[in-house]
């Protein structure tokens, strides 16, 4: 018996950029172009100047563990050999904060402000997955 | 200072419970029913005399928006002054207080159903076939599947794990809530949890539903009804339960990331609650706080001032909260330990308390009490003072 596959994300017109740079192993975020806030996921206004004017821009994909929680329930049949299995906030050094898993890291060892930067998981030929794990600080 | 005209306007004059938990064979509709009568009942009350309908729909209701039209119809209530159905989570219970208080007050209506009613448990199937009984709580959004992150539970998990990095919050602090809670709902015969003893060593040895909340951090999911009957307080005095009046109303709203604030909008409600009411947060005989996890009492203890910010944690560690501390908070149970009617659950202990019904758990002073209510993750937030006498 194959394991369950994993849910795919639901790639919706306003999110499609962002999963089109995540085949190219890019991390883009969008940008507010009215005060330059940037955001996600996507969304058509800014709640901040109400511009709907928006850009999307490449970002570093360092950032720092704003929050984390670490899931034991199954809520998924794909998720059944993984748990337990964290999911990060990331604090993008740009500015917005991004829903995701770190991997090469037990979940024991997780820390808010750990820093992090992204890694690229194809998960299928058409999508994926930006996670992040852990990076060495500067200066280390 | 000359007392604010609505305060002690209007009055909770009655009362529905209907059976809680794993209620099987009624419609969310059916349960919403059976409590208005049972309120109806418990104030002497007909259904001819209601006039006004306020409805909170629970998930299984999946309310496309004429929820208390399909209510008024169901029970063939004719000639209503007041109707909607109200959509702040949590939050909704004191809201629909407030807005019958206010159309009674402006001569709109004259008596006012609340009610919510839910029914997201299914009957165990057949064969031991697994069944996705708890997961009306367990959705997830859009692309956030992919990464496995699913659930309300984890959205709290989230912001409880912020509060803990920020200001020590701990497991045990957590875990006291839950003791303490538990201990209340062990002197109430209609809680869930009523005959399950539950120690600290017992909340650390249950299981994690996400870190860091465990089993007993997150509350019962139940299926009932529970409405509460409105009405001035002129006609309230002539009625078959002594009247808890309506002293202080409050609302907050804070937008933004709560995982930034890390507080509730009873920042925002609280004020305008006591002045309307008058009194301080020290002149409280109990509270009822909304408690759809441990957390969600420690940030409320803080945001209306039982303790500074940030010191929740061990200020419930101090043992104040259960049934010998100096502090009766969540007499019943709470939604951790009693059941899970979203904000009713405190609107009604609330009420069984002021009136002196408590049994076992009644607090020896019960002249003013405090009810929160709170919706989303803390997204939403509305508060109630309630005092056994008019003025």
């Amino acid at each position: 018996m194959t394991a369950a596959a994993k849910p795919l994300p639901q790639i919706t017109p306003e999110m499609a950029p962002f999963w089109e740079a995540a085949r190219r192993h890019e991390l883009v975020v969008q940008r507010c172009r009215g005060c330059g806030e940037f955001r996600f996921p996507a969304r058509d206004l800014c709640s901040r100047c109400l511009s709907r004017e928006a850009e999307w821009v490449p970002v570093s994909g360092r950032g720092v563990i704003f929050s984390y929680v670490v899931m034991h329930q199954v809520y998924h049949p794909g998720f059944a050999d993984q748990v337990p299995y964290a999911v990060v906030v990331v604090q993008l050094e740009e500015g917005a904060r991004m829903l995701s898993n770190l991997l090469d890291c037990p979940v024991q060892d997780i820390r808010v402000d750990m820093p992090v930067e992204v890694v690229f998981e194809e998960v299928t030929p058409e999508v994926t997955l930006p996670k992040f794990r852990p990076r060495t600080p500067p200066g280390f | 200072m000359a007392a604010h005209p609505l305060r002690g306007a209007a009055a909770i004059v009655g009362l529905g419970i209907t059976p809680q938990g794993r209620v099987y064979g009624r419609t969310p509709l059916g349960f919403a029913v059976d409590a208005i009568q049972l309120a109806l009942e418990d104030a002497g009350l007909e259904r001819s005399d209601l006039d006004g309908l306020l409805l909170n729909p629970g998930l299984a209701w999946n309310d496309l928006g004429m929820g208390s039209f399909q209510l008024q119809q169901a029970m063939g209530l004719r000639d209503l002054r007041l109707s909607a159905a109200m959509h702040l989570g949590g939050a909704t219970a004191c809201a629909m207080i407030q807005h019958a208080t206010q159309a009674i007050a402006a001569g709109m209506c004259q008596t006012v159903a609340c009610v919510f009613s839910d029914a997201p448990l299914k009957p165990p199937a057949p064969q031991g076939e697994r069944t996705s009984s708890a997961s009306a709580y367990g959705f997830a959004r859009g692309w956030e599947q992919a990464y496995g992150y699913f659930g309300v539970n984890a959205m709290y998990a989230l912001v409880a794990r912020r509060h803990m990095h920020r200001y020590g919050t701990t497991q045990d602090h957590l875990g006291a809530v839950a003791v303490a809670q538990r201990r209340w709902a062990n002197r109430n015969a209609q809680a869930q949890m009523h005959a399950e003893p539950l120690a600290l060593d017992d909340y650390h040895r249950a299981r994690w539903i996400v870190e860091p909340l465990r089993l007993f951090d997150c509350c019962l999911v139940s299926n009932g009804g529970l409405a509460v009957i409105v009405t001035g307080s002129e006609r309230a005095r002539n009625l078959r339960k002594p009247a808890v009046y309506i002293w202080g109303m409050g609302q907050g709203h804070l937008g933004g990331d709560p995982a930034d604030t890390l507080t509730s909008g009873a920042v925002l409600a609280r004020e305008p609650a006591f002045r309307m009411a008058g009194v301080r947060v020290q002149d409280l005989d109990l509270a009822e706080l909304y408690d759809c996890y441990t957390f969600t009492v420690i940030v409320s203890l803080e945001d209306y001032g039982f303790c500074a910010k940030g010191e929740g944690g061990p200020f419930v560690a101090e043992q104040v909260t259960g049934p010998d501390g100096r502090l009766a908070i969540n007499t019943g149970g709470g939604q951790l330990s009693s059941f899970y009617m979203w904000g009713m659950t405190p609107v009604s202990e609330a009420v069984i308390q002021v009136r002196g019904e408590g049994g076992r758990r009644q607090v020896p002073r019960h002249d003013l009490a405090l009810v929160s209510g709170n919706g989303g993750v803390f997204s939403t937030h509305s508060t109630l003072v309630l005092s056994r006498h008019a003025s």
